[in-house]
């Protein structure tokens, strides 16, 4: 794959340490990677009902700004999304496709009533970009609770895995994640 | 691992979409549905680990397809989902089967742990069927089907003589599951942790029959190259069964009265005597008491088996039980070839009805072998029947010679079996013997 993965901050939302994003996934994805900001009108996607914004409607708005040259786009977002179907989402991602979606929403611990913590923070966001990037990818959840590509319900459970794939998902992966 | 295949039922795309990608993200194999009527088509393709249920769709409602689905596939796992819970609604669905009842929107967690909990008990049902599937092979008495008062009868009998020492003689024609009522029998025994041996008399050469009962030593016969254990031995502290018991010859009828009154023998070649301990039962489909009289049975060996007699009636005296034991073959081979549960057509049901089973029982489980096998729609219909069965026997038999009527059956016996004279004589309940001369006799070709 020659061309680019793009990160997309939603309106300018820029996690903790983002600028270290590019590098630790290019860890075990080692595609080029580019960053931007795309501004879109959120009030588009609000649910008054859920007080939550629709994340598959984002997702698909998000698409649209998929530059020519890019093969896949992530967008990173500080409002709580939803799917009707299930309560709340860390994220979400088209299965072997070209888009995925990251709220950063639920990975604050600022949301649980604990204290700040950027660096927590940081770790949390950049795991959930890999776990829906290798979504993108056609992997899907793994057994290994370790692995990043372990299905996670709790922000416990994103805390638990590491921040790269198992060995099996690197090998459906065809990629070698190096130490870091 | 083979993925989990599950089926999504809901009118609203937007919940189909996004449990659709979820489920995949999981691994699974998924399959939606927009209706009742839609899930009910997509049932007849193949069965599902698990199906989700939205209650509230116009047409058919969740409830109502939950039933439907449970006929076609009794054993299916559904999640009702809805998005008003009301306790009458859960209550009703759970009384109906259902294996939760979920509120819309979920959360992420407790739809991981109810999928969870719903796949153990998946793998626990498909694990206790295969195990009784197992166990019923073995035993082979949960294929002994029947609410005839003939049945009934019979069952009776099975259950008075079971707990006796007895020995017992099973009559009927071939077919009508003369073994599976001797493995009922030993089953409901205080024998039953000991084996059952099975001989079928009228399968082995008299030559043969002889050392196969009561064994051998090395060096008894040419080609005794070791000790062989015979069946008498093997049966030891068990059952006993000789199937076909009217076709041993006249020696060998002196030598099975000498055990069945002393119960010890020697094996061929020995000296030593051995005693055994087994419960005898007999089975026949011939008439014993006409063998008796023309001097081919031994008197003395008929009242020694003939001590509870039990006669099976042939599957045209039950036609009550025929659609019954259909159903009972369609769920047995349905779970075994992983099919889904198929009904039978209502002229179907009719022409079983009409048609008189020669080979009782065995040639009906064979027929609905047959159709789930080449039957391609979720019902059975007369083309996946054998030729045989789909021909009508009503055309004013008054004027019809017996002998053509008996070539004209042999003929389609041996077209079903594709020529092959055992599978035929069986199914015809007759020797092969008998059915060459009777092919001899009508220029019946293989």
């Amino acid at each position: 794959m020659n061309e680019k993965i793009y990160i997309a901050f939603i309106n300018g939302h820029f996690p903790p340490f983002w600028k270290n994003l590019t590098a630790d996934l290019r860890r075990c994805l080692p595609y080029p990677f580019e960053h931007f900001v795309v501004n879109v009108d959120l009030k588009l996607f609000y649910s008054m009902d859920r007080n939550q914004y629709h994340s598959t409607l984002l997702l698909a708005q998000l698409l649209k700004f998929l530059p020519e040259d890019g093969e896949k786009i992530v967008g990173v977002t500080d409002v709580d999304i939803f799917i009707p179907i299930l309560t709340f989402l860390f994220g979400e991602a088209q299965l072997a496709g070209k888009g995925a979606l990251v709220s950063t929403y639920r990975l604050n611990n600022h949301f649980y009533g604990l204290p700040k913590d950027d660096e927590l923070l940081y770790q949390r966001a950049m795991k959930e970009i890999l776990h829906e990037l290798g979504h993108t990818f056609g992997l899907i959840h793994c057994p290994d609770y370790e692995c990043v590509m372990n299905s996670s319900t709790y922000v416990e459970n994103i805390d638990l895995k590491r921040n790269r794939f198992c060995l099996g998902c690197q090998k459906k992966l065809g990629v070698t994640c190096q130490e870091g | 691992m083979k993925p989990y295949k599950i089926l999504i039922v809901d009118d609203e795309l937007s919940v189909r979409t996004s449990l659709k990608e979820w489920f995949l993200e999981e691994g699974f194999t998924v399959e939606t549905a927009e209706s009742g009527e839609d899930a009910l088509n997509k049932m007849h393709t193949g069965p599902y680990d698990l199906i989700l249920l939205d209650i509230k769709m116009p047409g058919m409602d969740g409830i109502t397809l939950q039933k439907k689905i449970k006929e076609i596939d009794e054993d299916a796992i559904i999640i009702i989902m809805t998005a008003y819970a009301s306790v009458d609604t859960a209550v009703e669905a759970l009384k109906l089967g259902a294996f939760d009842y979920v509120t819309k929107p979920f959360d992420p967690d407790d739809l991981s742990q109810l999928i969870r909990n719903a796949l153990k008990q998946k793998e626990l049902t498909s694990e206790n069927v295969q195990l009784k599937e197992k166990i019923s092979e073995l035993s082979g008495v949960d294929d002994i089907i029947g609410q005839s008062e003939e049945m009934k009868r019979v069952f009776e009998m099975v259950d008075t003589v079971a707990e006796t020492d007895s020995t017992v003689l099973i009559r009927g024609e071939s077919g009508t599951g003369k073994e599976l009522i001797a493995r009922a029998i030993h089953s409901r025994s205080k024998r039953r942790y000991f084996p059952i041996v099975a001989v079928n008399c009228g399968a082995i050469p008299e030559t043969l029959l002889e050392s196969e009962l009561f064994g051998h030593e090395k060096g008894a016969f040419t080609g005794a190259q070791y000790r062989r254990k015979g069946k008498l031995e093997l049966a030891n502290g068990g059952t006993l069964f000789l199937d076909e018991i009217g076709d041993i010859s006249f020696k060998m009828q002196i030598d099975l009265l000498r055990v069945l009154e002393g119960k010890r023998f020697t094996r061929l070649g020995g000296s030593d005597e051995i005693q055994v301990d087994f419960r005898l039962i007999c089975a026949t489909n011939k008439n014993l008491e006409k063998l008796v009289e023309e001097e081919k049975f031994r008197e003395d060996l008929y009242y020694r088996i003939n001590v509870f007699s039990i006669f099976l009636p042939p599957l045209r005296k039950r036609k009550s039980d025929i659609i019954m034991l259909a159903n009972h073959f369609i769920q047995k081979y349905a779970r075994s070839m992983g099919k889904p549960k198929k009904s039978i057509a209502s002229n179907v049901q009719e022409m079983m009805l009409e048609y008189s089973w020669p080979g009782n029982v065995r040639e009906l489980e064979n027929a609905i072998e047959r159709a789930m096998v080449i039957g391609k729609g979720p019902e059975i219909t007369i083309e996946d029947l054998p030729l045989h069965i789909n021909t009508t026997e009503k055309s004013n038999p008054g004027k019809v010679k017996l002998s053509d009527l008996e070539k004209d059956h042999i003929l389609r016996i041996l077209e079903e079996t594709g020529g092959n004279v055992t599978k035929a004589a069986n199914l015809l309940g007759i020797d092969r013997v008998t059915l060459y001369n009777k092919m001899k006799k009508y220029g019946v070709k293989r």
